[in-house]
């Protein structure tokens, strides 16, 4: 039975279609992906997932219960580690833990317990009594998710876990969030950070104006989308037939300001004949990623 | 009104939740509670109150301090609850997003408004029967007039708990309602403050003459019957009408509060 099921699900909010009938399945273990453009209602379908979001129509049964009916059940088995700081600054770290525990029910005892090995687990034993205002933004989002564990969810949400972070803190929550899925968690994360997507995610869509525009794991994506490899040039001179020459060697062509990105199953040929034709024009094969995935499905123009 | 019944023990975890904030720096939130009243007898009560003569309250003569002491008991109910539920809620619902965190578990919006509800009246509660308690140590010392040895006087704080939930739901309602914190100065400004100054607090609504019934319509008027009438052992028919309207009013307020927040909220 899948951990999550969604069908011809639709959200509209004040006349605007948020979320626009979509299937989809969360099987046991899996890490699912959200991707796409800000407004795409990936945080919406996530909301509604969470059951703090009511569901305008379809079905959407979460461990299996039906979110409209039973959401204070299945709140109490998930986990949701929200985009936005909502930690409790009127509370200390450890205090931000078991005061979130008890509206869980959990004992204060175990809630304690629980709070010192989550501490540990996101490295931050040592913030233990420090207040809110004192963490740096990687520690707060570390915080976040220890919160999210404190009830040791069956599913776990992480909704941008990873925004705004240095390197460092992002490698630390993806270490993590491996290790709970190696222990059996089944997880639904959105990102706008394709290669935390590649790296995490067994399978993922992206959407865009409510609607999935892909689904798949992402190197059956990349392949299916982009090919195997990208043939990049860089800073190509104006007025030259360069995207001509490009498709009528059987090249998928994509031009972004200083950038053409010329898609295919055999780069390294037509880098040959492309140098030949334009010696003076730099250029690189590259393998695709799931960027490339994303940039050609929802284009290249800037979202507002 | 479906949503009536998500409310359970949650509304007692968030509740918790703010009493754990609160008891954290009692000290200085008990503070006012105790130099409010102080200032207030010196200042009203020995000061003006020295030129007053001839007061009578329900038939009989009585001195203005003795008069004042139950309005300030009835004064800290209704900002107790009134500034908890605006001021207090407003920060924790859009600056902290505290509601937004305790909604992701299973305590649901229903819960979290009845509970800041219930932590509401809780703070009319402990401030008026701070207040209260620094009247009657004035009482026993230095102000003998202000002494209530009435037993009715020992109901005082069950009825500022009642009286609490009436101005905390009203104050919700307003919470769910204003655009932004600034626009709480509309409530404050255009009910509190009047009920504050012609309560029934300050001086007996007889003094508003044409305009005393129009007094009845406040909330206060009726907590300030009731304080008075209980401090001082008096037993009236219109204590009976005040009970059923604070009553009445609890249920009529804390279902909007409850609603609009929902139509706020939920999205």
């Amino acid at each position: 039975m899948p951990v999550v099921s969604a069908r011809k699900l639709v959200k509209r909010y004040d006349g605007f279609l948020a979320v626009d009938h979509i299937d989809f399945d969360i099987e046991e273990g899996e890490i699912f992906g959200f991707l796409g453009p800000n407004g795409a209602g990936k945080s919406t379908t996530m909301r509604m997932v969470q059951g703090v979001s009511p569901v305008t129509s379809g079905k959407l049964e979460v461990l299996g219960m039906d979110i409209t009916r039973r959401s204070k059940e299945i709140k109490a088995l998930i986990g949701v580690a929200p985009q936005e700081d909502n930690l409790d600054p009127d509370f200390p770290v450890v205090r931000n833990l078991t005061t979130y525990a008890r509206y869980f029910r959990i004992p204060a005892e175990e809630a304690e317990k629980r709070a010192r090995r989550l501490l540990e687990f996101m490295q931050l034993e040592e913030k233990a009594d420090a207040e809110i205002e004192e963490l740096s933004g990687g520690m707060k989002r570390r915080l976040i998710v220890a919160r999210a564990l404190i009830n040791e969810p069956r599913l776990l949400i992480l909704d941008e876990p990873t925004t705004g972070l240095d390197p460092q803190a992002r490698h630390l929550i993806w270490e993590r969030v491996r290790e709970l899925k190696r222990n059996g968690a089944t997880i639904i994360l959105s990102t706008h950070y394709m290669d935390e997507a590649e790296q995490l995610c067994d399978r993922l869509v992206i959407m865009e104006n409510g609607r999935f525009l892909v689904e798949g794991r992402p190197k059956d994506l990349i392949q299916q989308v982009v090919g195997p490899c990208v043939l990049e040039i860089i800073d190509p001179e104006e007025g030259r037939d360069i995207e001509s020459y490009l498709v009528s060697v059987g090249a998928q062509v994509e031009r972004s300001a200083y950038r053409i990105y010329a898609y295919s199953k055999q780069c390294q040929t037509i880098q040959s004949g492309f140098r030949e034709r334009f010696p003076d024009t730099y250029s690189t094969v590259r393998s695709a990623t799931l960027e490339d995935v994303f940039l050609r499905l929802t284009g290249r123009r800037l979202r507002e | 009104m479906s949503w009536l019944s998500n409310i359970d023990y949650g509304a007692v975890l968030v509740w918790r939740r703010n009493a754990d904030v609160f008891f954290k720096t009692w000290k200085t939130n008990f503070l006012p509670s105790i130099l409010e009243p102080l200032l207030y007898l010196v200042a009203m009560g020995a000061g003006l109150g020295g030129l007053i003569v001839g007061l009578k309250y329900a038939g009989q003569d009585i001195g203005y301090v003795r008069f004042l002491a139950p309005g300030l008991v009835a004064i800290s109910i209704m900002y107790g609850g009134f500034f908890e539920c605006t001021y207090g809620s407003f920060v924790r619902m859009h600056y902290q997003k505290t509601f937004d965190a305790i909604v992701a578990t299973p305590v649901s919006l229903e819960d979290v408004i009845a509970g800041e509800i219930l932590w509401g009246a809780s703070k009319s509660f402990l401030n008026s029967t701070i207040v209260l308690l620094v009247i009657q140590v004035m009482g026993l010392t230095f102000v003998p007039e202000v002494l209530f040895a009435a037993p009715t006087a020992l109901a005082v704080p069950a009825l500022a708990f009642l009286g609490g939930l009436m101005f905390s739901a009203i104050a919700m309602i307003f919470t769910a309602l204003v655009p932004n914190i600034d626009s709480f100065n509309y409530p404050f400004y255009l009910l509190v403050t009047p009920m504050f100054l012609l309560g029934g607090t300050f001086f007996p609504i007889s003094q508003l003459g044409a305009a005393e019934p129009l007094a009845y319509i406040f909330p206060l008027t009726h907590v300030s019957i009731l304080v008075r009438d209980m401090s001082l052992g008096l037993v009236r028919w219109v204590d009976l009408a005040s009970f059923i309207y604070v009553l009445a009013a609890v249920v009529v307020t804390f279902i909007p509060a409850v609603y609009l927040m929902r139509k706020r909220l939920i999205k």
